[in-house]
């Protein structure tokens, strides 16, 4: 769908984006992460068509990216913005037109799209009488309305409620189902681990790590467990098959965080824990997406 | 193309439908024709607005004693006495001001309860002077009624020759028109101006900058806000035109009807009040001169006028407003425009300073020609010499300047405007504008 090739973005005094290529399969949910002033913006702002990249070359189905494709292209920027004092229903026909819909087809979709959401009543209003949460909803269908089949979204649930985040989290899913490409720029990872399939992780204007979500975690496991068990024998620090990394006292259990040693499978730990405890569970600490994201970053610092 | 056009259409749209335009269309006219309604009614009443009041005279050097003349504002008396006990009893009186003339004539002094206007002051002076001269003549053995009947007034016919022959020159209605067109080319350019700065500044608030850009060329969407602004402007033009020549058809048509009538009653009440012949006359010349206006104002060619004035707001507009979206582009919020704003304004009041002082009495002058064809100054100092006549090739070659100034200034605009609006929280210097300038695509 997407191919980013070696993006240089030089600014006067600093290098916002150095190098940095990826892909994007078509039909696919991609997590564009990285800490504030990583890159991600000027990225996003290269693939709308904003700015050119200095270096490098974005290709869209293959084709180097033109005017042609910004129909093709939704995008729902971080920093939210809309006419204040024009009517919603109005704003969001005009935004769509921008993105060459005709004038039938925008009022069509505009309908079914304030059904869909639940804001029919809305059409006349303006938008400075609306709550922040009504806003983005407005936003959101703005950037998806002329059904692009690569859709950027830059933090999408900033700004809404538990319940409407929900909403649009459904939609996303929703259009991802129906053939759209997904690109989800953000730093909250519980959402990125719920709804990507593959991350691309900037730093630093660079790229320091690119995968599918669950190969990234996997490969970040390092045979580590946790062992719920109430103790019935004191469990000795070295015993050549783990190594005890942290104990923790609850009312009527105690958890094991276990390292195994090099070669070492649970099994054994198992068989030798058996005669000194009774196993409630075992389960292995597979690192989240923010734990890898937080010590790549401090890692790299 | 089409996107330019949807952009213009919003812009047009959003700023005619609101109310403030409406307020604006149907005031402003009206405010001028009151505030000129005003003005002529106390001009024509100015006599009687005022109190009438007193001046006491007292002479020493005897010559001008009840030689004074009553005005409609002034009341002269005269006293004897000494000037020390005339000013006690000045002082405890409710006269005015107390004139005194000493012996020899000079020296003459006027003393007041209150600061003396200066029409007043005018007054006594030319009615001290025209005695002195009246002695001074009848003295050298000149007979007063020669005097009198020798102040006929006479006016300059003005012809200017063409090659359609003889026209009526009418000067003055040139002034009229060229500093009435100045003057709303110089105020329109600031008011349009600044809404496309302000309209460059919500979008660059509001951060629906971004969103639209990622639609459209940022040059479509700063082109298209200058034209839709400027369209709003023409709009108010054409319906201030309109109606004013409605006002003025239906105040025309109240006018002549009533003028046949008029010189009755005038007349009648003139015998009446039994007045001298001469203020017959003077209301004789008071109605030609209402067809004199109209005269003159039909050696206005209308059309051409016209069309240079929308010519000349039309490019002026646009290349001032493109000045004004850069600066709206480089700031986060209008107080900051401040340090921005003199390159504008700078050339637009010197201009208009230089040309409602100068060039309206030098039309044809060397500065006048210069100022009328540079671009940034041409669109004020053209309307000011437009109605005294201008050759043509002067008037194409300045127009043909204005329009490659238009594209020069839009095309350094643009390269500004594409990189400031996607700057936040930076306070931009001239020579951080220059910086963007020179960023490429």
């Amino acid at each position: 769908m997407l191919s980013v090739k070696n993006i240089v973005k030089q600014y006067a005094n600093h290098r916002a984006l150095n190098n940095v290529s990826f892909d994007i399969q078509t039909g696919s949910i991609f997590g564009l992460l990285g800490p504030n002033g990583a890159g991600k913006t000027s990225l996003i702002r290269i693939i709308n068509q904003i700015t050119a990249p200095d270096e490098g070359i974005v290709l869209f189905d293959g084709e180097k990216l033109q005017p042609s494709h910004i129909s093709s292209i939704g995008y729902l920027p971080e920093e939210r913005g809309l006419y204040k004092k024009m009517e919603i229903g109005e704003q969001v026909i005009y935004l769509s037109r921008l993105k060459g819909l005709s004038q039938p087809e925008a009022l069509n979709r505009a309908k079914y799209w304030f059904e869909k959401l639940d804001m029919q009543t809305w059409w006349k209003k303006k938008v400075e009488d609306l709550s922040k949460g009504m806003q983005q909803k407005v936003q959101f269908i703005a950037s998806v309305i002329h059904e692009p089949r690569l859709i950027i979204l830059d933090e999408p649930f900033s700004g809404f409620d538990p319940v409407n985040a929900d909403v649009i989290k459904n939609e996303i899913l929703e259009l991802n189902k129906r053939g759209a490409t997904i690109i989800f720029s953000t730093h909250r990872m519980e959402s990125v681990e719920q709804l990507c399939d593959s991350i691309v992780l900037l730093h630093r204007s660079k790229k320091i790590l690119e995968g599918k979500v669950k190969d990234i975690r996997n490969s970040f496991r390092d045979d580590t467990y946790k062992i719920q068990c109430r103790p019935n024998d004191e469990i000795p620090q070295e015993n050549g098959i783990f190594e005890i990394l942290k104990r923790s006292v609850h009312d009527d259990y105690t958890e094991l965080t276990l390292k195994l040693e090099a070669g070492k499978t649970t099994n054994e730990a198992l068989a030798f824990l058996l005669p000194k405890v009774e196993i409630l569970s075992l389960t292995e600490v597979i690192p989240t997406i923010h734990e890898i994201f937080v010590q790549k970053v401090t890692g790299t610092d | 193309m089409n996107k330019i056009l949807l952009i213009i259409q919003r812009e047009y749209l959003s700023r005619v439908k609101k109310k403030s335009f409406i307020v604006m269309t149907f005031l402003v006219p009206m405010l001028f024709i009151g505030m000129y309604a005003l003005i002529g009614y106390m001009l024509i009443k100015k006599d009687e607005l005022g109190d009438v009041k007193h001046v006491l005279v007292v002479d020493e050097s005897g010559r001008n004693n009840g030689k004074f003349k009553n005005t409609p504002a002034l009341d002269f008396a005269y006293s004897d006495a000494p000037l020390a006990k005339a000013r006690r009893d000045f002082e405890e009186s409710d006269n005015d001001f107390l004139l005194h003339i000493p012996k020899d004539g000079k020296n003459v002094l006027l003393l007041s309860q209150r600061k003396p206007g200066i029409n007043d002051i005018s007054t006594i002076e030319s009615q001290l002077n025209d005695i002195n001269r009246n002695d001074q003549l009848l003295a050298a053995g000149i007979d007063t009624a020669i005097l009198n009947a020798n102040t006929n007034h006479l006016r300059l016919d003005t012809k200017q020759l063409t090659e359609e022959g003889e026209e009526d020159a009418g000067s003055w209605i040139a002034y009229g028109v060229g500093f009435a067109s100045a003057f709303l080319i110089y105020l329109s350019l600031f008011i349009y101006g600044v809404q496309v700065m302000r309209g460059v500044i919500e979008e660059k608030t509001n951060r629906i900058i971004e969103v639209i850009i990622s639609s459209v060329k940022p040059f479509q969407l700063m082109i298209g806000k200058i034209i839709g602004v400027g369209l709003v402007g023409l709009t108010q033009f054409f319906l201030w035109i309109l109606l004013c020549v409605g006002i003025a058809a239906a105040a025309g048509s109240f006018l002549l009807g009533t003028k046949s009538s008029d010189k009755v009653i005038t007349e009648q009440t003139a015998s009446k009040l039994q007045q001298t012949e001469q203020a017959k006359q003077q209301v004789q010349q008071q109605l030609s001169d209402t067809e004199e206006i109209f005269q003159a104002l039909n050696s206005i060619p209308v059309t051409y006028t016209l069309s240079t004035f929308l010519f000349y707001f039309l490019f002026g507009f646009l290349l001032y407003s493109s000045i004004f979206a850069a600066v709206g582009s480089a700031v986060d919020s209008e107080t900051e425009t401040q340090q921005f704003m003199l390159p504008i304004t700078m050339p637009l009041i010197f201009t208009f300073i230089i040309s409602i002082n100068f060039v309206i009495n030098n039309p044809d002058s060397q500065l006048s020609f210069w100022l009328s064809v540079i671009p940034f100054t041409s669109p004020i100092a053209m309307m000011i010499r437009i109605p005294f006549g201008v050759p043509l090739w002067e008037l194409l070659l300045s127009m043909a300047l204005l329009v490659a100034g238009f594209l020069l200034i839009t095309w350094i605009a643009a390269r500004i405007y594409r990189v400031g609006i996607l700057m936040y929280g930076k306070k931009p210097s001239y020579k951080e504008l220059a910086k963007w300038f020179m960023y490429k695509e």
